[in-house]
């Protein structure tokens, strides 16, 4: 973990403009993220926000050809440097995906997929336990770690993807849209986990959920498309602030449901 | 309310004909499908009987005897099932890493997508080729290759030895290992082809998840992908080692034809469905016809039982992946 204090920036993000081949996605995003709290990107559909979400652990460009200007950097590490280790980079930044999305063993191997990867020394069992707690769902799968991770419920799923990323200890957590996936209840325990998490690691959530944002965030990105469909980020600050009082009136636009 | 207010219907039991076509169409289908089980039945049976006279003198015997005397009337079949095992079992030896790796290969992204699919094409075109092509082509192209790599071998390995005898001994040419090394490119294009459609349905989400968890290309493939697909996988070599089993035309044109059971690989073998193919034109006694089909039965045996297994693996896989 880095000895970063909660008034510093996990990101620090310059002049990026991201390309779907050659098409525009976001354009011109200056933003500082702050770290050791919990930060929500919200915006209408097709806004940009999972794509720069995913460009913050460079893992839209495992998916399809993209290209990124400007700079993103990590605790002060350009993350788009040509030498940096991709390995290394996505081992301090985990993500969780808007569908549970556990590999088909079972519940123990799932967690320590990271752990076996990065050849980590140590007592595995003591670490695939302890991250299984820190996700809140040690109890309900102590006594079937052995069994396929698929027989668990979405929410159960969900909180065993969360629990696999924490395994590597990272020092950010992506999440992209975690619960739109999950019934009401599942979604309370992933926010009550969301909060629990916050002092040890930053987190940026994408939602779709605006009451979800108000309650797990303090700062609040707002993204939204201009007239040719390229996403930009219109207002950020804190979470009660962007809510309660939105300088920009696009964003109150989306926040009082006018449109989005 | 009153009574009148009720609808006029029909009697429900008077009606169209459409029930009687569903019958009839039932029927047809019933006896269509019906009919492949009862031809397998009428084979297996035509085969048991015409191989009577000759299980009934060697009985399991067969099974374990290497001579193939048609002057003597003396018939085993082992020396058959072991090079039609012993040139299976080299073709899978090729066949299975270089199709997994194809498969592989087409799956990731190294290539774009416009180059890859071609390439997919190809690959399957490779079974479309009629087997007696694939002889000819073994005799004329491959042969002087595999003289070749069988000479250095023998000048290089020929001190590997099972008792006192090589493994890697004279360089014949035609042989067990000319015909597992031609079974290997003709069972290529199913297991590789079935491994990538195996491959490719698995969700793009547990490979990011991977990815995303710091793993490499290389770590996700081996430690993600291949297990999620093994059953799939494992489908694909059954059904590969299905058509090296029962493939006849190409072998017999390249293994040599003869019966025996040599230490070294590249001595001249004997399969199944090469004597078969060689020896029923000119087969007059009873014995010999009977042998001819116990041979035959067997090798129907062994198809039959790898075919079962593919069948349970690929259905496994499908019922998985819901």
């Amino acid at each position: 973990m880095s000895s970063t204090t909660t008034t510093s920036n996990a990101y620090q993000v310059r002049n990026m403009n991201f390309f779907y081949g050659t098409r525009q996605a976001l354009d011109g995003i200056n933003i500082d993220i702050p770290a050791q709290s919990v930060t929500a990107i919200i915006g209408p559909s097709g806004c940009g926000k999972s794509t720069f979400l995913k460009s913050l652990n460079r893992i839209a460009e495992a998916e399809t050809k993209v290209r990124i200007d400007g700079q993103i950097s990590l605790f002060g590490q350009n993350i788009y440097d040509p030498k940096v280790n991709l390995t290394q980079l996505r081992r301090r930044v985990g993500m969780v995906f808007q569908r549970p999305n556990p590999f088909p063993m079972s519940i123990y191997d799932n967690v320590a997929y990271g752990p076996r990867v990065f050849g980590t020394k140590g007592n595995l069992d003591a670490l695939v336990e302890s991250s299984l707690t820190k996700a809140a769902i040690w109890n309900e799968v102590k006594d079937k770690l052995r069994t396929s991770a698929q027989g668990l419920s979405g929410g159960q799923q969900q909180r065993l993807c969360i629990a696999r990323s924490l395994a590597v200890n990272p020092d950010v957590l992506l999440m992209d849209e975690p619960c739109s996936a999950l019934d009401p209840i599942a979604t309370l325990r992933i926010e009550e986990l969301i909060e629990n998490l916050r002092t040890q690691l930053t987190i940026i959530i994408v939602t779709h959920n605006m009451q979800q944002a108000g309650r797990v965030s303090q700062n609040t990105l707002f993204f939204n498309t201009d007239e040719s469909r390229i996403g930009q980020l219109v207002e950020s600050g804190l979470t009660k602030e962007i809510f309660f009082s939105p300088k920009d009136k696009r964003t109150e636009d989306y926040i009082t449901g006018r449109f989005g | 309310m009153t009574a009148s207010s009720k609808p006029q219907i029909e009697n429900l039991t008077t009606g169209s004909g459409k029930l009687q076509a569903d019958t009839i169409a039932r029927w047809l289908f019933q006896g269509a499908a019906f009919l492949v089980l009862a031809v397998l039945v009428w084979m297996t049976v035509v085969m048991a009987i015409s191989a009577m006279p000759a299980i009934s003198k060697f009985g399991f015997n067969f099974l374990i005897d290497k001579t193939w005397d048609p002057i003597q009337e003396q018939y085993g079949g082992l020396t058959f099932v072991f090079g039609t095992i012993a040139s299976s079992f080299i073709a899978m030896l090729i066949a299975v890493p270089v199709g997994l790796g194809i498969a592989i290969f087409l799956t990731e992204d190294f290539l774009p997508e416009n180059v890859l699919t071609p390439i997919a094409f190809m690959v399957e075109l490779l079974a479309a080729i009629p087997s007696v092509v694939y002889g000819l082509w073994g005799i004329f192209v491959m042969a002087p290759f595999i003289r070749a790599f069988e000479t250095w071998m023998n000048t290089n390995l020929g001190f590997i030895k099972i008792g006192d005898k090589s493994i890697f001994g004279t360089p014949y040419g035609p042989g067990l290992f000319s015909a597992g090394v031609l079974l290997s490119i003709m069972i290529l294009p199913t297991i590789a082809s079935i491994s990538r459609d195996v491959l490719k349905a698995i969700p793009k989400s547990l490979r990011n998840a991977s990815l995303a968890l710091g793993a490499t290309r290389w770590e996700t493939i081996f430690r993600v992908m291949l297990p999620a697909a093994s059953s799939g996988i494992i489908g694909a070599c059954v059904l590969g080692l299905g058509r090296a089993i029962g493939e006849t035309m190409a072998v017999t044109m390249v293994i040599g034809n003869t019966p025996q059971i040599d230490t070294s690989l590249f001595a001249p073998a004997y399969t199944i469905s090469a004597l078969l193919a060689n020896e029923f034109a000119e087969a007059n006694e009873p014995l010999h016809i009977g042998a001819l089909f116990y041979a035959g039965l067997l090798l129907f045996a062994v198809t039959l039982i790898v075919n079962v297994f593919a069948e349970i693996f690929v259905r496994r896989v499908s019922s998985g992946r819901q």
